[in-house]
């Protein structure tokens, strides 16, 4: 039973890869016609230049099968076998990890992805890490104290956190922190500084992260303490915590050791299904403080015009967030035995 | 008792009047479709007009003559402001009317028609919800023109999955009451019992469900032209503030042109936001005291209140 559950979601996620690879592929196939001409659009490029570039990019090969383009009416003789077309050396690139050259600096897309793809990890981890400890304390606070002017407080707290785009929160925050309390515009390290030791390069590390970080988690937090909330009142309504009462236990101890472990659940997923939001944030945090995260890198590759970069970074942020879905779902079936059943 | 206790829209009303943070959120939304309608009789200045500028003119602190500054064009920020709104709005309306009708069909279909339609159906949606909305949004407008348009259709085409999930499980719970069942014994046809059953219990539902969608679209729009992939034509929040931030506000301190177009953008989404959470409440109403409250109900009553309830008779019912 359990193998076949884990086997289940496993091939689940793997389809799903395979979707968004395809998607990947033909949205930029499709949408601006010929890659040579949109990307490599330079008017002073001979004939020539231009297709020495097609073929360098395997671009004078058929896209999927041996038409042209994926117009039919457009279609050529049939002659190239299927291992030849865009798609097929697409897949195959992408199975050892070439994502391709970008356009801007002449560089490996999987290089550059691969330098910043830790920068937005712990972004987005300490911000997270944040926003759940926080949200589930304010949560139970509120369940805690039900209709009383600390509940309605933090009600109204969260829907206001929900309500702000995270981009405009981080501007505000940027403008007061590096106005009133000296803090860096942005980046991640202070460029050009030769620090004298480890600990100068990690406390200036964190003055970098502390406002993209508090970002993070002020946008986070309310949507977290509303279902905590929610879900911990209901637990609560339930009579075997009456029962707990009865025994004679405090507060604390009910909430603590019958109420809180139930409660979690709806928590774990609700996180889960958080996760594309979380790279929603990644993509304005980064831009609003020039975070080097692949966020960052989405907003960099559009303003360049640079398909790869921007092609691959989405690649690597769906398939992430594919993934962090089903370590979700798995962590799900292991705190609550009655899904496996199912 | 079923999860959703209306059953019909004029129930529905007005159950929501007693709840005043759906009717703030209502008014504040109001607010902002008046002032997007009457723009031009609001705005002390038109956004377009062409004007002469000189470099004084570029970043000005709030006075009489401009309420809110002007911005990095020496444009009256308090006029963009008034005049954003109608992208905003546009573009939530629009938007999300796709969505909604995307979902809705999607949700219902699956729901009544069950078996392999409904495999399919909710195995795309659950593809489409996990892939990340807004890089792909980002993506697909960027390889496109930008322009309303195409801002429309796509946010409206992707942002579909949350209520065809909803309206899904809610068109279960309806198809499986007696009345729906005596209708299709009685040989209704499927789309007759749709209309005439499912849809009308479905659709408060898809009304709470609507006003979020649009808060999504909204804020959605404003990342968007944020990021510098607007309608680079109109002058959206998002459009001022992706100006104001990389046309040096911040190093001028110009705080009126970076604030101002957020709050805008804050106002509407967050009138949406208390509109949907209070119809939520009026459409599902919760249990909203516990075990563990320190409630004045579960204190002793005074004794005049126990002699009231004695001399009632007793009843099972809770409302």
């Amino acid at each position: 039973m359990r193998a076949s559950y884990l086997l289940g979601k496993l091939a689940w996620a793997l389809f799903t890869i395979l979707f968004v690879i395809c998607l990947n592929f033909f949205l930029f196939r499709v949408l601006p016609g010929d890659p040579v001409r949109s990307g490599v659009r330079d008017p002073r490029l001979t004939q020539e230049a231009q297709q020495a570039i097609r073929e360098r990019f395997g671009l004078d090969k058929p896209v999927i099968n041996c038409f042209e383009s994926l117009n039919p009416v457009k279609s050529g003789p049939c002659l190239i076998n299927p291992f030849e077309t865009q798609f097929f050396l697409y897949v195959r690139n992408l199975l050892t990890g070439d994502l391709g050259i970008s356009y801007h600096t002449n560089r490996p897309v999987s290089t550059m992805l691969g330098e910043r793809l830790w920068n937005t990890i712990l972004l987005i981890g300490a911000g997270q890490i944040l926003a759940i400890i926080l949200g589930m304390g304010l949560g139970i606070l509120a369940a805690w104290k039900a209709r009383t002017p600390i509940d309605f407080g933090a009600l109204l707290f969260s829907l206001l956190a929900w309500s702000l785009p995270t981009f405009w929160l981080g501007i505000i925050l940027l403008f007061a922190g590096s106005r009133y309390f000296n803090l860096p515009l942005g980046g991640m390290i202070t460029p050009g500084v030769n620090f004298p030791g480890a600990w100068a390069r990690v406390s200036d590390m964190l003055r970098h992260m502390l406002l993209p970080t508090l970002t993070y988690t002020i946008v986070f937090l309310g949507e977290y303490m509303l279902i905590m909330r929610s879900t911990l009142v209901d637990v609560l309504s339930e009579d075997y915590i009456l029962t707990a009462r009865a025994k004679g236990l405090n507060h604390f101890q009910i909430l603590k050791d019958h109420a809180l472990k139930n409660a979690m659940l709806p928590m774990v997923t609700i996180i889960a299904l958080n996760l594309g939001f979380t790279v929603a944030g990644a993509v304005q945090i980064e831009t609003v403080f020039s975070w080097p995260g692949l966020g960052g890198a989405i907003f960099e590759a559009v303003g360049r015009r640079d398909y790869p970069m921007l092609q691959g970074a989405f690649l690597l942020l769906a398939v992430s967030v594919i993934f962090a879905n089903l370590g979700a779902e798995l962590l799900y079936s292991v705190l609550d035995p009655r899904i496996r059943a199912e | 008792m079923e999860s959703t206790s209306v059953t019909s829209l004029g129930a529905f009303w007005r159950t929501f009047r007693q709840h005043p943070m759906a009717m703030i959120g209502l008014v504040m939304l109001l607010i902002a479709i008046i002032a997007a309608v009457c723009a031009p009789l609001i705005a002390p200045y038109d956004p377009k007009a062409i004007i002469r500028i000189t470099i004084d003119d570029i970043y000005t602190r709030p006075s009489p003559a401009h309420w809110l500054g002007t911005d990095d064009a020496g444009r009256d920020v308090f006029s963009n402001f008034i005049y954003g709104a109608r992208v905003s709005l546009t573009v939530g309306l629009f938007a999300s009317i796709i969505s909604i009708f995307i979902g809705g069909t999607i949700g219902i279909v699956a729901g009544f028609y069950g078996g392999r339609t409904e495999n399919i159906l909710m195995r795309f949606t659950d593809i489409m919800l996990v892939i990340p909305d807004l890089p792909l949004i980002v993506v697909i407008v960027a390889l496109t023109r930008p322009s309303l348009t195409n801002i429309i259709l796509v946010i409206g085409l992707l942002g579909w999955t949350s209520t065809a999930r909803l309206v899904r499980s809610q068109t279960l719970s309806v198809k499986a009451r007696k009345f729906v069942l005596r209708a299709q014994a009685v040989g209704a046809s499927r789309p007759y019992i749709i209309r005439r059953h499912i849809l009308p219990l479905v659709l408060p539902l898809i009304v709470v469900n609507t006003v979020l969608v649009i808060s999504l679209a909204i804020l959605n729009e404003s990342t968007l032209s944020f990021l510098g992939l607007g309608d680079p034509t109109l002058l959206s929040w998002g459009q001022m503030l992706n100006y104001a931030f990389t046309r040096g506000a911040m190093s001028a301190g110009a705080w009126w042109a970076l604030v101002t177009p957020g709050f805008g953008i804050v106002w509407v989404v967050l009138g949406c936001t208390l509109l949907g959470h209070g119809l939520e409440q009026a459409l599902n109403p919760r249990a909203e005291t516990h075990h563990l409250a320190q409630l004045h109900e579960q204190v002793a009553r005074p004794a005049s209140a126990a002699a009231r309830f004695a001399g009632e008779p007793m009843s099972l019912s809770s409302d």
